[in-house]
């Protein structure tokens, strides 16, 4: 997906595009595969999507999914800021189906959630997206029904500026991230209602006990297993699904496959990623060159140069590179439970590869990743908080619980809460710590420009993730989505979002409609997002301006979290 | 009332599930030194917590590498800018076009947290080397359901000799408790030994530890007998598809029924150990070793029939579920 930004270059690109699209050719099946590289571009203010069924092979076996203008990822989408975009999206498939814009700024009716913004699109229906772009940068769209998504109902979206950026670069390219599984969505669910663990084979075994023996005695291993016995809880649990079903795909590419970028030697090269998943999150790096990211979510940054990023599901960031004394380089990108990985490559020429790394090591979930305190046992029994008080601060405890709310008392469906999360913002992760390289963290993003509201919020609304690992039920407070009351909140009003992970597994929040404003420990605005990740253990928060009527979803983006009641209404109303 | 009449068996029942359903709360460990204390996730202990929003104010986390601070005070917010009232970006001013284009009639979004799951879990078919010929015994079990109540259904029984010698079906509504425990109450029917007869059932199930499935149930027959059943298995894990898998069962009666064979008290244990190999999580076939055992007047009963207390048993079975 290379476009040149210059004007003229893009112009001319654009007329390709919108002539690709009137033809028709969209019906030929996965465009990435056939040409490597070639742009799939729909650019302009006007637009036909046809969502429907295509044959694809991603694994040796012949499949059929659901794309829009048949292929995966879908065409990318080029808008302009402040231009007024129009998007007919027909439907032929045999169910309902929708797109939502995700990370834009929209009225509500424009949003794409059956049930929230619009109606759906029936069968045979189709559905006119019309609204003025109010922003710019790398976003994407996917389908918001069922789980279409997980079957190929996505795709790369990118809104020029209307005033030029405050970096340059000679090339651009999109890099979709992404996973695709030849079992049906739904069976998939179905497996994960009956046996959580169904896609977990990295759990440790009688062998893993015996190392751990030999290389931590008998009584720190026997503790250690004691624990998670007793949570019921395994420490391997990164994904719930796992690259066991999963090949991952960039830009449609499965690995051995490859999808490959040209470069000259010297040229600045803005390479857009998309974590399009429905489960994964990926740790991508490029082997042998810095990466200088320069937004995040869309939103421009201070640039920061890191060797590698963690990606949450749903969220973007552009990174500038400038290859230079190699002639390919590979774009690596490992899912977070190291059971697989996207790859493509940067090269002065076709049919070039660089080496491939072995995936690192598998990382195994500690008590203090999950937030619960450790080196003592305070904080767990009321006797002890009692006669602690503060006094312990020093020991390496805060002294003070995390309190939780009253819905989360007593109920089957919350396994776990955690006592001392910590906002870890400069934490590279679960997996990522002291490996050698600089990880990108949410300490190191800096908006490119001051709180937008710049109002205190007035109130603080604050949210717990909680789950249930065995019954793979998950929501907020310990109330699925069904059983809960919409979030309102007040038109125009600045609002505080605080989230509390209660769980051990990792989930990207992503709020429609409205930015998320990240804040830091100390309540300084940080940096402007759509999806902001929650590891477990940790503790959130950001500002929210209800500038949007409507009704709007908010909700984990791990698909299947949200499938199972990790979601939320939030109303904002006069 | 047969809870007076019977009630060792019961009571002992009732001890053995209150000492597993005690050990369902994770406990707090003051383990002194490096090794990690884990505190509990008990929701019980969490009473009485301070829901006011406490000062995290202190900086230098012992950890080093996060320090934290929730300022959950407003007053005190020392952002870079002083707070302002209005907006830095204007917020519109709403039209009615904006409102006609908010508010959808609608029932809402719909998610699959609703959805009705199900199991069906043939946790044990296999043939049997027993001491008199061979024998073919199954377990079965499943449910449907939500998240919060379940149906709970299973068999189990053997065929020993060519003839049915146990047979028995279970149906138990399930709710949950707890995040680990089931309270479970309903019907069960035998139709061997002897005459059939049918039962209420009621007890807890649920997971003791990870990995440790565990249910202990008391039956009440319709002639007045009273039982009470214990089980629990526990799988090792060898490889990620290597399993070993212990497993246990323990039976009393409150009187004995000498037509059945079946004596007052602890009348039967039975003890397995398995090894099955997932060749998919849902299809393991394995082996394994069993060893039955009957006490006191059951004993008495075996020996007058000419059989014996106990019998080793190897199996080779086959584990499925869908």
């Amino acid at each position: 997906m290379q476009i040149k930004t210059s004007r003229r270059t893009f112009v001319t690109a654009l007329a390709a595009g919108g002539v690709l699209g009137g033809l028709g050719l969209w019906r030929a099946p996965v465009w990435a595969s056939t040409d490597p590289g070639a742009p799939h571009v729909l650019a302009g203010a006007e637009f036909d999507l046809v969502i429907g069924e295509t044959p694809v092979n991603f694994t040796g076996n012949a499949r059929t999914a659901m794309t829009v203008n048949g292929g995966i990822p879908g065409p990318l989408l080029r808008w302009k800021e402040g231009d007024t975009v129009t998007l007919r999206v027909r439907n032929k498939l045999r169910d309902a189906t929708s797109i939502h814009w995700h990370g834009i700024l929209l009225p509500a009716n424009m949003d794409g959630v059956p049930g929230l913004s619009f109606h759906g699109i029936a069968p045979d229906g189709m559905y006119v997206y019309t609204f003025k772009v109010r922003q710019s940068g790398t976003y994407w769209y996917h389908s918001h029904s069922g789980f279409q998504e997980q079957s190929g109902v996505y795709g790369p979206l990118i809104i020029d500026p209307e005033d030029p950026e405050p970096f340059t670069y000679d090339r651009d390219y999109v890099v979709m991230l992404s996973d695709w599984t030849d079992e049906d969505p739904m069976r998939i669910m179905r497996k994960l209602k009956k046996q959580s663990d169904y896609y977990n084979y990295n759990k440790r075994t009688v062998g893993d006990f015996i190392r751990d023996v030999s290389e931590k005695g008998w009584r720190a291993t026997i503790a250690d297993r004691k624990m998670w016995a007793e949570m019921r809880m395994n420490p391997t649990d990164l994904a719930d699904v796992s690259g066991h079903t999963y090949t991952y795909l960039l830009n449609g590419h499965a690995p051995d496959d490859g999808w490959t970028a040209l470069f000259r030697p010297g040229e600045r090269i803005r390479l857009r990623f998309i974590n399009g998943s429905a489960m994964t999150y990926f740790d991508v790096r490029i082997p042998g060159l810095k990466m200088t990211v320069v937004a995040a979510d869309g939103q421009n940054v201070a640039p920061v140069a890191v060797d590698e990023f963690r990606i949450a599901v749903a969220e973007t960031y552009d990174v500038i590179v400038e290859p230079s004394g190699q002639d390919a380089y590979t774009i690596f990108a490992q899912s977070m439970d190291r059971t697989g990985f996207a790859r493509g490559t940067l090269a002065v020429r076709e049919g070039l590869q660089a080496g491939v790394p072995a995936p690192d090591p598998r990382p195994v979930l500690s008590m203090e990743d999950m937030g619960m305190d450790h080196g003592s046992a305070h904080g767990v029994d009321h006797g002890h908080l009692a006669g602690m008080e503060h006094g312990q601060a020093a020991s390496g405890g805060t002294g003070d619980m995390q309190s939780h709310p009253a819905s989360e008392e007593n109920n089957p469906l919350v396994d776990m809460q955690t006592t001392t999360p910590v906002p870890k913002l400069d934490d590279p992760g679960i997996g990522l710590r002291n490996n050698g390289r600089r990880v990108l963290t949410y300490a190191d993003l800096r908006s490119a420009f001051e709180d937008p509201d710049g109002r205190e919020p007035g109130r603080t609304i604050e949210l717990h993730l909680t789950g249930h690992m065995e019954k793979f039920a998950w929501s907020f407070d310990g109330i699925k989505f069904s059983d809960a009351k919409p979030v309102v909140l007040k038109y125009g009003e600045r609002v505080r979002i605080v989230l509390v992970n209660d769980t051990m597994m990792t989930h990207p929040i992503h709020l429609h409609g409205m930015w998320s404003d990240l804040e830091d420990e100390h309540g300084n605005f940080l940096v402007r997002k759509h999806t902001v990740d929650m590891p477990p253990g940790s503790r959130r928060s950001y500002r929210v301006t209800a500038d949007a009527l409507g009704r709007w979803a908010y909700h984990c983006h791990l698909l299947y979290h949200m499938e199972a009641g990790m979601f939320r209404e939030i109303r904002v109303e006069e | 009332m047969i809870f007076s009449t019977y009630p060792k068996a019961l009571a002992l029942a009732a001890l053995v599930g209150a000492a597993l359903a005690s050990a369902a709360p994770a406990r707090a460990q003051a383990n002194d030194g490096a090794s990690a204390g884990m505190p509990a996730m008990d929701h019980s202990r969490m009473e009485g917590m301070d829901h006011g929003h406490t000062d995290h104010g202190q900086h230098g986390m012992g950890h080093g590498q996060h320090g934290q601070t929730h300022d959950m005070d407003h007053g005190r917010h020392n952002g870079t800018h002083a707070p302002s009232v209005e907006s830095r970006t204007p917020i519109p001013r709403l039209t009615d076009a904006d409102r006609k284009a908010a508010f959808l009639d609608s029932a809402g979004h719909a998610v699959h947290d609703k959805m009705i799951n199900s199991l069906f879990l043939v946790d044990r078919l296999e043939w049997q080397d027993a001491r008199n010929g061979s024998a073919l015994n199954w377990d079965f079990k499943g449910w449907i359901g939500g998240d919060i109540d379940r149906l709970w259904f299973s068999s189990e029984g053997e065929r020993l000799g060519g003839s049915l010698h146990e047979a028995e079906i279970q149906a138990l509504w399930g709710h949950s408790i707890s995040p680990w425990w089931d309270l479970v109450g309903g019907v069960r029917h035998d139709f061997k030994p002897g005459s059939s007869q049918t039962w209420a059932a009621f007890g807890v199930q649920g997971l003791a530890l990870y990995n440790f499935e565990a249910s202990a149930i008391a039956f009440v027959g319709e002639n007045g007998q009273t039982a009470a059943r214990l089980k629990g298995e526990y799988d090792i894990l060898i490889t990620n598809r290597l399993i070993l898998q212990p497993a246990a069962e323990v039976n009393f009666f409150g009187k004995n029924d000498e037509g059945r064979g079946i004596g007052r008290g602890l009348s039967s244990t039975e003890v397995g150990i398995r090894l099955r190999y997932e060749i998919r999580r849902e299809f393991a076939p394995y082996l394994g070793v069993t060893w039955n055992r009957v006490y006191g007047k059951t004993a008495d009963y075996a020996r007058d029939h000419g059989e014996s207390r106990g019998d080793t048993r190897f199996v080779v079975g086959v584990r499925m579920w869908f």
